[in-house]
């Protein structure tokens, strides 16, 4: 061990209760910082596998009406297209819904990070059950395909029923639970779905929940050729939903399969911007109001190595007496910064583990934009790193200036100050 | 035993005509008014004087814990009142041991560790040698016993005798002791004066001490009185 350290180790009981409450700080601090962002990112998580889940990474829908600029910037090659196309977005035409659906799907399934494509013919019905009637939304599907860009399984598993009935039933359909509430359908009950002047009668498969209500409430799932025949449209699609390998690459993805595709892609980033950057900016503040405990006890513990570099003055004097230099004086004091900042951080990560396992396990029920049963968290080794160097930039700041001081007593001024 | 200068031993300490001032503005005082001295290697050399005149100052300066406004020190030879703070730090390192008048140990270490202290510094043995070491010196001193006692578990006389053992620590060629007998009762003034002497002379080292008891000023090889920030002999 070295001799400053070992030093060190026998200041930091000077003032032990003043180092005790920075220390506590410190622990405090970083625990809180690591339980807030797993928070945070956490209920993020939760929601991006929530939108995944339900409307999928990316959504091919209305055809790009093509415009002489337009043609213009397909012309150009990719590099300078990409970014012609972004500036003039907002410009353009659309033609509502797929023209070709199949074409656009065999096209999707050439892109490498492509895991699934499903067709969806969407439109508005009036659902109507003995009881009262509703109006709702009515998805038109490829069970199997839809199955792959979506977490439908999951999803009636929740609610009841099962999807083999669906499957094997031309006129079943799969019910959201809130509006199978409202309507008071179990399964295997009949109700009726008006669109226009057309009226069909369907047999409730099983009852999916997806936790988003907006969802639940108004979505129903038909099988494709049942919703073309009720909604009249027996070509082209609303759109199509797709499912990635790497959901992260969905912005570049968006942007590449609308070029070639000449349709207006949606990534979920892009569609969900509002409330991802509410996430972010939630996640930011409480970094921010978390770090103000460490911050504080940075104060403290500059407030306390101060004290003892004035406690032991004349310590300070008798070691540079015997040789040791400005630098052992000041490393010293750096020794006292680190010890602290050591047991602080790993106390803290304990805590926050800890506290971040025992939130996990906390019952709250949670209905919106998504729903959850307890607290969701997510362990992610940067929320450690981040509180750790925060903690790290404080203290050491704080450690640096009374070591600074103390390494700058002149030991002839002590000795004389305290033997004449 | 107050003997005559060996007119062969070695200087192993020597400072010309050192100024120093202290103090700020109307307060800055001619504190030393040209101060000369030499220190041989294995004799002892008292400084007397009425308090106040500078002996403590003088101390300093030739321990180079203190810078002078005017005038030289060499320490061995080598010319030191001007030299940066680090190599100023490294020779009090190696070749000074110092002896407070309040000794001064690390409140919070053994005797032991205070002792070691000025070793670890130096590096020089391994750890086992400088316990060793550590330990044959606070056996010299009579503390051999208390060695693992904190420095505050120790009366002001055994302290002071570990000061003087820290001060031998590194083997220096000069060792200086500003009243290191002042706060002790008679009983323990011998005590730690014996041992300084003896210790030195065994090794060959230049002690200085500043004292102002006259019994143990007459049993120093040479005295050399102080007025007003000067010698007068
Ligand atoms: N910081 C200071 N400012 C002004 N005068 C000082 C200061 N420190 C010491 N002195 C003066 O310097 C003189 C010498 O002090 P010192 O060397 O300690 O004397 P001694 O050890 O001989 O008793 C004293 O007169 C003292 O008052
Ligand atoms: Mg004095």
């Amino acid at each position: 061990m070295s001799t400053n350290l070992r030093i060190a180790l026998r200041f930091l009981t000077a003032r032990k209760r003043s180092m005790l409450m920075s220390l506590a700080g410190i622990i405090f601090g970083v625990g809180f910082f690591i339980v807030t962002q797993a928070q945070t990112s956490g209920f993020e998580q939760f929601f991006i596998r929530t939108i995944l889940g339900t409307n999928g990474a990316i959504r091919i829908e209305d055809k790009i009406q093509d415009t002489i600029f337009a043609m213009a910037a397909a012309g150009h090659d990719a590099g300078a297209s990409k970014f012609e196309v972004r500036v003039d977005r907002s410009a353009r035409k659309y033609i509502e819904g797929v023209e070709d659906p199949a074409l656009l799907a065999e096209a999707l399934r050439k892109f490498r990070n492509v895991a699934g494509v499903s067709t969806v013919v969407e439109g508005s019905v009036i659902a109507d059950s003995s009881f009262k009637n509703d109006s709702a939304k009515v998805y038109g599907i490829n069970l199997d395909d839809h199955l792959v860009v979506s977490d439908l399984a999951a999803q009636v598993q929740r609610g009841s029923g099962s999807l083999e009935d669906f499957r094997s039933t031309p006129q079943g359909v799969l019910l959201g639970k809130v509006l199978a509430d409202r309507l008071q359908l179990v399964v295997g009950d009949s109700f009726t779905l008006q669109a226009g002047t057309e009226q069909r009668r369907y047999r409730v498969s099983a009852i999916y929940s997806t936790g988003v209500s907006d969802i639940d409430k108004v979505r129903i799932y038909l099988h494709l050729g049942e919703a073309r025949s009720l909604l009249k449209k027996t070509a082209g699609a609303s759109f199509i939903q797709v499912a990635l390998f790497d959901r992260d690459r969905a912005p570049q993805d968006a942007v590449q399969m609308e070029e070639v595709l000449r349709h207006s892609t949606k990534s979920w980033q892009e569609r969900e911007e509002s409330w991802l950057q509410a996430f972010k900016a939630l996640q930011i503040s409480a970094a921010l109001t978390v770090s103000t405990i460490i911050l504080i006890s940075g104060l403290g513990m500059f407030n306390t190595l101060a004290m003892i570099v004035i406690e032991k003055t004349k310590e300070i004097a008798i070691l540079r007496s015997m040789g040791y230099t400005r630098r052992d004086i000041s490393r010293i004091f750096i020794w006292l910064g680190a010890i602290v900042l050591v047991i602080g951080t790993i106390g803290g990560w304990g805590l926050g583990a800890g506290v971040t396992y025992g939130v996990s396990k906390m019952p709250i029920r949670i209905r919106g934009i998504f729903s959850a049963d307890s607290f969701q968290v997510s362990w992610n080794i940067w929320h450690y790193v981040v509180a750790t160097v925060t903690a790290a930039v404080v203290v050491m700041t704080a450690a640096v200036i009374p070591a600074r001081r103390a390494a700058r007593l002149e030991p002839g001024d002590i000795i004389r100050g305290t033997s004449q | 035993m107050s003997a005559p200068i060996q007119a062969g031993a070695k200087v192993a300490l020597r400072c010309e005509g050192l100024h120093r001032y202290l103090g700020q503005g109307e307060g800055r005082v001619h504190v030393l008014r040209g101060v000369s001295f030499e220190a041989r290697s294995g004799q002892v050399t008292a400084i007397v004087g009425p308090s106040g005149c500078g002996k403590s100052t003088t101390l300093y300066l030739l321990g180079l814990l203190d810078q002078p406004d005017g005038g030289s020190i060499w320490i061995r030879d080598q010319l030191m009142s001007n030299s940066s703070d680090l190599d100023r730090t490294a020779a009090r390192c190696e070749h000074i041991g110092f002896v407070f008048q309040f000794h001064f140990l690390m409140q919070e270490f053994s005797a032991l560790d205070n002792v070691m202290m000025p070793m670890r510094k130096l590096g020089r043995l391994t750890e086992e040698a400088m316990v060793a070491r550590a330990q044959s010196l606070l056996k010299d001193v009579g503390l051999g016993e208390k060695g693992h006692r904190l420095a505050t578990q120790l009366s002001g006389g055994e302290q002071q005798r570990v000061a003087v053992a820290r001060a031998l620590a590194n083997q220096p060629a000069i060792i200086l002791a500003d009243e290191p007998t002042g706060n002790l009762d008679v009983k323990n003034s011998g005590l730690v004066f014996d041992l300084l002497t003896r210790l030195a002379k065994e090794n060959g080292q230049a002690v200085v001490l500043v004292t102002h008891n006259p019994d143990i000023a007459n049993r120093c090889d040479e005295i050399r009185p102080m007025r007003d920030g000067e010698f007068v002999k």
